[in-house]
């Protein structure tokens, strides 16, 4: 949760800076963000090719540990789809990029920036925010109504880093490697189906 | 597009080779939130330059809340099934 604060106040800086324009943010442009999205990703890359806890939860749980990553995609990616007709502006590949972000909103938002406008880009990242903040608060509730896996498929691609102590808190430490394992399957496919959206 | 993705393998890759070293991957995790920070901080500054976007933020605003209720719904509602139907019964048979 803190982490989403401090990321909150940088993008808050951000804009307070770019509204009333600053002399030394000049230099900052679409190149500019590229160079630190490449940085960002060779990061995630490195992080997730060198995590060994993928291969021995695989080794424990099998295969139905994948069931539930593959049903938070389609199940976010239906529940968007119902909600496109209410926004009129949007086109059904706008809204099925911005679900596609699975609450890792850093990530989405720069993506989506790059090929649709930062316009939709903010979109993005205030709904991705606003699914992280939601798993957090809500995990409780969610754990109650619609059993230990809600929370995992509400948390998206966040349920390895932010909202892995909400999960095994009120979950359960058992769903510790479906929760791993979601988020390395979601984070993977943030940006591979943001970009195959992106083609529509 | 598909040359991020690109880079993204590549990391991959390093990464597997790099497994073993344990305090350098520790400190290029470390990496992660400073340019994660950075990031939002050079879009902020995009956002806050783009005048129709900033005049706009109220209506951006309810599109990302509705679009985030649809994707929870839609998530929670599968993960309730897939519970019922791949771990629940297996847990009770288990007892």
């Amino acid at each position: 949760m803190r982490s989403s604060l401090v990321i909150v106040a940088f993008f808050a800086a951000g804009l307070f800076f770019g509204r009333f324009g600053r002399d030394w943010l000049e230099w900052v442009n679409g190149e500019s963000t590229v160079y630190a999205l490449y940085a960002l990703m060779a990061l995630v890359g490195i992080s997730l090719g060198s995590d060994r806890t993928l291969f021995h939860a695989l080794c424990q749980q099998g295969m139905r540990l994948f069931i539930l990553p593959f049903a938070t995609i389609i199940g976010t990616m239906a529940g968007t789809a119902l909600v496109w007709p209410l926004l009129s502006d949007r086109s059904l590949s706008d809204c099925l990029m911005v679900g596609a972000g699975f609450g890792y909103y850093s990530l989405s938002s720069v993506l989506i920036s790059e090929s649709r406008g930062v316009e939709l880009g903010t979109v993005a990242l205030i709904s991705n925010l606003l699914r992280e903040i939601a798993t957090l608060l809500f995990a409780p509730l969610m754990a109650r109504w619609a059993g230990p896996l809600a929370p995992i498929a509400a948390g998206g691609a966040t349920t390895m880093d932010t909202s892995l102590p909400v999960i095994v808190r009120f979950s359960g430490k058992e769903f510790i490697f479906v929760a791993i394992v979601h988020a390395i399957v979601l984070d993977f496919s943030v940006p591979v189906l943001v970009t195959f959206f992106s083609i529509f | 597009m598909f040359y991020i993705l690109g880079i993204m393998f590549c990391g991959m890759a390093g990464g597997y080779l790099l497994r073993r070293r344990t305090h350098l991957l520790q400190t290029l995790s470390r990496g992660i939130m400073p340019v994660i920070c950075l990031l939002l901080f050079l879009m902020g500054v995009t956002v806050g330059r783009n005048a129709e976007v900033m005049d706009n933020l109220a209506s951006l605003g309810v599109e990302a809340l509705l679009l985030t209720l649809g994707s929870l719904a839609g998530s929670i509602l599968l993960a309730r099934y897939v519970y019922a139907r791949f771990f629940h019964s297996r847990a009770d048979h288990e007892k």
